[in-house]
């Protein structure tokens, strides 16, 4: 059921809203004056002024592949951030990992890894939903290009931004 | 204009000075004062917004962002000029044109100055003044309700809908407002009423002069019940905010000019902002004393009166201080006040400002009467 | 309750009392009670040696009076009092009794599930990341619903070999095998070829190939099918792409006259993979390889894309509207005697209805279809290679299919024929046909998925949408109806070839309100005599039987002594 809710009852000075446009201008005026007089902190400037030193550690920018200590790519291409991703920015083809390769173990890895920017919502899932610990959002946000081609981040772009992280649990080192 | 009853032998030469004359003035008051003072009103309107709710606002192009209104119209000027399939043609081109255009004709009856070099600083010194004002600003709706009709879009047309009833209403309220003042003045020539605000004090500050009488302090009150009608129905007629229903975005996307882009798109824009820089003249010049200093300083003796030309460029300083005074007032209005709604903006209009209106103008008569 | 027939007997199942016929399976009747009852070495097409103990259920039945005492007094339904067992029993081997109960819950039944999945779990490699079974593993589903969630296990899980080559389509990873020997009864049981075995014992059991042998008979990737974990996996679908992504679409399999049932796997108009669809009187649930892989050509860069008017010597591509118009009226000169038409059996039966109109429109001299008898491999592959020969016999009354086509060439040579229109067929490649035959034909069209040599001497190409691009119906050797259902959309241009006739009708005069297979095959069914009355729905997924072609598939013949022996369930 609707709730009802009554109408306050305005003395007469009141319904001639001229105390309210008063009391509105005063509060307007009073920002205005404040900011004017430079007593209040306002919108920082932008390409001069930078926050990147105090991004907090949590910052998703743009996300990116990262690989191991032995600078094995982490990624074994199991397409789960493909099927998580909200815009669908990622794309990967997989690979079997030829049989010389001294990582053949692992079996597969892609063999192409799209993320395509200007889809890209920041959101972190992919980061989140990766069994491997390979795509990790990184601190860059000022994501441009020319092209709708050059927004895209191929594999080679992703381990440039992503480079190589360490400490992680590696379970493709030890005795497999 | 005197000169031209004279005789005959100097009526060419008469002819040729009274052209020149005018087109100097109107160069520039109106392409070098009002158009720029357009387009800084717009910028000034982004950083007073900008101020009010602690932002910046645009402060890249040119010192303090002062050069915004240029880049913003090279970016007009250079936008795909999109005129979509299902409109009417003719009336599409015409109703930007038919909203700026009529803002700007009511500025050849502003004085902006007492006289400088002897030559009157208004561009046409005509005897029905605010008529002129009325009969030239009424034309404005017809831009819009053209607008909206030619879109051939339930939005614009539900914007040129409510903008017809909106400005036919208050258009009453602005007429019938100003008809005290014209009483207590006895004159309808807007450069005769701002030299008698100049002897007699300022309509609503009548601290010296006549205006210092029993019949001054009476007359006060009547004034100022139509100065707060006037500058209300100002704000209606402009369709600024608080009443700018007929292009209120949260309710019809833009409104009037949602079909329109590029310069069309700016004219409409620039004719609001115009249309408001008249409206605060004629504010001005009713209620505020016009080009005229406090305390009758520098008070020319006459009308016909020639003034030194240092008092003149202060007259004209005084009037554009004044008028830039009233602007921000809008500005500051706008931002602080929230949309009325359409039932209660028709209220508003009908049965109280309309009402009261006609009773002031009694009241006057009767205070008049009596004194 | 006096009516009840006398095979019919009561079980409870979780509370609730059921009929089932004598025999069943406790699995099957907890199954058809829609209980479903986890397991990984019971397959219904295969024996069940009961090793993977996943189907542990609680079981009990009437006690029996002791000595002395009354027996017990049944419920007003009849019903004895259940006396519960204190140890479970596998569901999957044993087969219910009169008045038996089955829990498939209880503490008892979840603390067994719970164990199997720990033990099974405690040597299984956590690869799923890689494993091309993840997403449709029986045991990651298990182990969500029943498994523990974290491993108690802190010793080395044991090593075995990864990645073995034990066939020319099939990849073993040991690790991953959980022994339920569901792919070694397979190979012995169906392929006849039994070539698996476990070699070591305990927790080093593996999964082996016979020394000397592989897994190479064309079933091989059955076993792939059947492997509830990633342990066996195709070299072909291998690492292609995950199950999730992929759209499924129920259809048959237009290879050979069985039209064994299938499930087209599709991501964005590219087929990766095709897997059998149970159907029990058709395939069973198992298709051969050759088939199941014969599907690359669909994506290939051989296709036909955009309708080509021969200029001179080359072809050049043209509109639909342009190459119909061209058509229709280089056959509109000509008399009805002088066109033949060479349509295909593996054509849908709407598209043969099409192909019968037009001919009546046309009055052809000539219709006939190209055959394709080959030699029956003695388990699902039929004699005859194309898919609705039943059909183009029903729909175009053809009594001995391409006994015309040797006609038709002499005709053509004797400048009898003029216009030859080759429907969904090369006949250079696939009929006794030479590219010199066609140089005195006034006109020769072709419509075909693939660019071949007979398009390469025609006048007008069409490209024609493949079999998984289209739907409708076919007719299999046994003269079962069952549907054919778009899968993908065709490259560029293509055209289903009843879009094709119904145009070439069109423009030749012949007006006609088919818009759609719906509007068609309503129209085969009511102008048909053997088609009349069949609705679309009654087809159904599995199809119906229309006539009785006295054919019969040998595998469902050997599946049928398999279980009247009781070895399987079926």
């Amino acid at each position: 059921m609707a709730i009802v809710v009554k109408r306050p009852k305005l003395k007469w000075w009141e319904h001639l809203y001229l105390p309210a446009i008063v009391g509105g201008m005063r509060v307007t005026l009073g920002h205005l004056i404040k900011t004017l007089s430079g007593k209040k902190k306002v919108t920082m400037q932008y390409p001069e002024e930078k926050w990147d030193e105090n991004l907090p550690e949590h910052y998703r920018g743009a996300p990116a592949l990262v690989t191991d200590e032995q600078d094995r790519e982490r990624c074994v291409a199991c397409q789960l951030c493909e099927f998580i991703c909200p815009p669908r920015a990622i794309t990967i083809k997989p690979e079997e990992i030829p049989s010389d390769d001294k990582w053949a173990k692992v079996e597969k890895r892609p063999k192409a890894f799209d993320i395509d920017m200007i889809r890209c919502i920041y959101c972190g899932l992919c980061e989140e939903v990766c069994p491997e610990q390979a795509i990790f959002l990184r601190k860059d946000y000022a994501i441009t290009g020319t092209s709708r081609e050059e927004m895209v981040h191929d594999k080679e772009r992703l381990y440039e931004i992503g480079g190589k992280r360490v400490g992680l649990v590696n379970k493709w080192n030890g005795l497999k | 204009m005197n000169s031209l009853t004279d005789i005959t032998p100097f009526l060419a030469a008469d002819i040729l000075h009274v052209s020149i004359a005018a087109t100097v003035k109107i160069v520039a008051f109106v392409f070098m004062t009002i158009l720029p003072m357009v387009a800084l009103s717009v910028w000034a309107e982004r950083r007073v917004s900008a101020a009010i709710q602690d932002r910046v606002g645009p402060n890249r192009v040119g010192p303090f962002g002062l050069l915004q209104p240029v880049a913003d119209g090279i970016k007009f000027l250079l936008k795909e000029d999109f005129t979509p399939n299902h409109v009417r043609k003719g009336y599409y081109w015409l109703a930007p044109a038919l909203t700026m255009v009529p803002a700007l004709l009511t500025c050849a009856v502003l004085p902006f100055g007492s006289k400088l070099f002897g030559e009157k600083m208004v561009i046409a010194d005509l005897n029905v003044g605010p008529l002129f004002v009325f009969a030239i600003a009424s034309l404005t709706v017809y831009g819009i309700v053209l607008a909206g009709w030619s879109s051939n879009s339930k939005y614009p047309f539900l914007g040129g809908v409510r903008a017809t009833s909106q400005m036919i209403s208050y258009e009453i309220c602005l007429g019938l407002s100003i008809i005290p003042v014209i009483m207590i003045y006895g004159e309808l020539n807007l450069g005769s009423i701002v030299q008698y605000q100049a002897e007699n004090g300022w309509a609503i500050l009548p601290l010296w002069g006549e205006g210092l009488s029993v019949k001054g302090f009476l007359l006060w009150i009547p004034i100022i019940i139509s100065f707060i009608i006037f500058t209300t129905s100002m704000f209606a007629e402009t369709n600024r905010l608080p009443f700018d229903l007929p292009e209120c975005e949260t309710e019809l996307v833009a409104g009037y000019h949602t079909e329109y882009s590029s310069m069309k798109f700016a004219l409409f824009f620039l004719g609001e902002y115009a249309a408001m820089i008249i409206g605060s003249g004629l504010a001005v010049t009713l209620f505020l004393g016009g080009w005229s200093l406090p305390f009758g300083w520098l008070t020319p003796e006459s009308a016909a009166a020639d003034v030194p030309w240092w008092h003149g460029v202060i007259h004209i300083l005084t009037f554009f201080a004044k008028v830039i005074g009233f602007i921000l007032f809008f500005i500051v209005i706008r931002w602080t006040l929230p949309r009325f709604r359409y039932d209660q903006l028709m209220r508003l209009g009908w049965v109280f400002f309309f009402e009261i209106a006609l009773i002031n103008v009694i009241l006057t008569a009767v205070i008049l009467w009596i004194a | 309750m006096s009516e009840e027939k006398s095979d019919l007997i009561d079980v409870q199942i979780d509370g609730e009392w059921h009929k089932f016929p004598k025999g069943t399976r406790m699995i099957e009747a907890c199954k058809e009670a829609g209980v479903e009852v986890p397991h990984y070495c019971y397959h219904p097409k295969l024996t069940s040696p009961g090793n993977c103990r996943m189907c542990l259920v609680e079981m009990g039945m009437p006690p029996r009076p002791r000595p002395g005492d009354d027996p017990a007094e049944p419920d007003e339904d009849g019903h004895l009092p259940i006396g519960w067992m204190p140890r479970p029993v596998i569901a999957c081997a044993n087969t219910i009794a009169p008045n038996m109960g089955i829990r498939t819950t209880g503490p008892l039944t979840e603390e067994c599930r719970r164990g199997v999945m720990e033990f099974l779990l405690a040597n299984h490699p956590l690869d799923c990341p890689i494993c091309d079974q993840a997403g449709e593993c029986s045991l990651q589903e298990f182990s969500v619903e029943h498994g523990k969630g974290e491993s108690r296990f802190r010793e080395q899980k044991v090593k075995k070999p990864k990645n073995v080559d034990i066939g020319p389509r099939i990849r073993l990873d040991d690790e991953r095998c959980i022994m339920c020997s569901r792919c070694i009864r397979f190979t012995d049981e169906i392929a006849d070829d039994p070539v698996l075995g476990f070699t070591d014992r305990g927790s080093h059991t593996t999964l082996a190939v016979h020394p000397g042998h592989e897994l190479a008979n064309n079933y091989s990737l059955n076993t792939v099918d059947i492997c509830p974990v990633g342990a066996l996996t195709s070299n072909d679908f291998r690492f292609q792409m995950r199950v999730w992504f992929m759209k499924e679409v129920n259809t048959i399999d237009p290879n050979c006259g069985t039209g064994c049932n299938i499930v087209v796997h599709s991501r964005q108009d590219e087929i990766y993979r095709i897997t059998p669809r149970e159907n029990n009187d058709v395939n069973s649930a198992w298709i051969p390889d050759s088939h199941r892989l014969n599907y690359h050509w669909i994506n290939s860069e051989l296709r036909l894309t955009d309708p080509l008017i021969k200029d001179g010597k080359s072809h050049r591509q043209t509109s639909w509207e342009d190459a119909i118009e061209l058509s229709a009226s280089k056959l509109s000169g000509l008399k009805g005697s002088e066109i033949a038409i060479v349509a295909s059996a593996r054509m849908t039966n709407e598209e043969l209805f099409m192909v019968r109109r037009l001919a009546t429109h046309l009055d052809a001299g000539y219709v006939d279809i190209v055959p394709r008898m080959e030699k029956s491999d003695g388990y699902l592959i039929s004699a005859d290679r194309n898919p609705n020969t039943t059909g183009a016999k029903l729909i175009l009354g053809l009594e001995d299919p391409g006994s015309k086509l040797g006609k038709i060439k002499d005709a053509i040579i004797k400048d009898e024929v003029k216009a030859l229109l080759v429907l969904q067929e090369n006949l250079i490649d696939d009929a006794d046909f030479a590219a010199e035959d066609f140089s005195s034909l006034e006109f020769l069209l072709t419509s075909y998925p693939m660019a071949n040599p007979t398009a390469e001497a025609a006048d007008v190409v069409l490209p024609g949408a493949c079999w998984a691009e289209k739907s409708g119906t076919m007719l299999n050797v046994t003269g079962r109806l069952q549907r054919l259902n778009q899968a993908i959309d065709g490259p560029g241009q293509t055209m289903q070839s009843w879009e094709i006739i119904r145009d070439l009708i069109q423009n030749t005069g012949g007006g006609n309100g088919i818009y759609s297979t719906q509007d068609l095959f309503n129209l085969l069914t009511s102008e048909i005599p053997d088609f009349v009355g069949v609705t679309w729905d009654q087809i159904g997924d599995l199809g119906m039987q229309l006539v009785d072609t006295g054919e019969t598939i040998p595998l469902l013949e050997k599946e049928r002594q398999r279980i009247a022996k009781g070895l399987i369930v079926g």
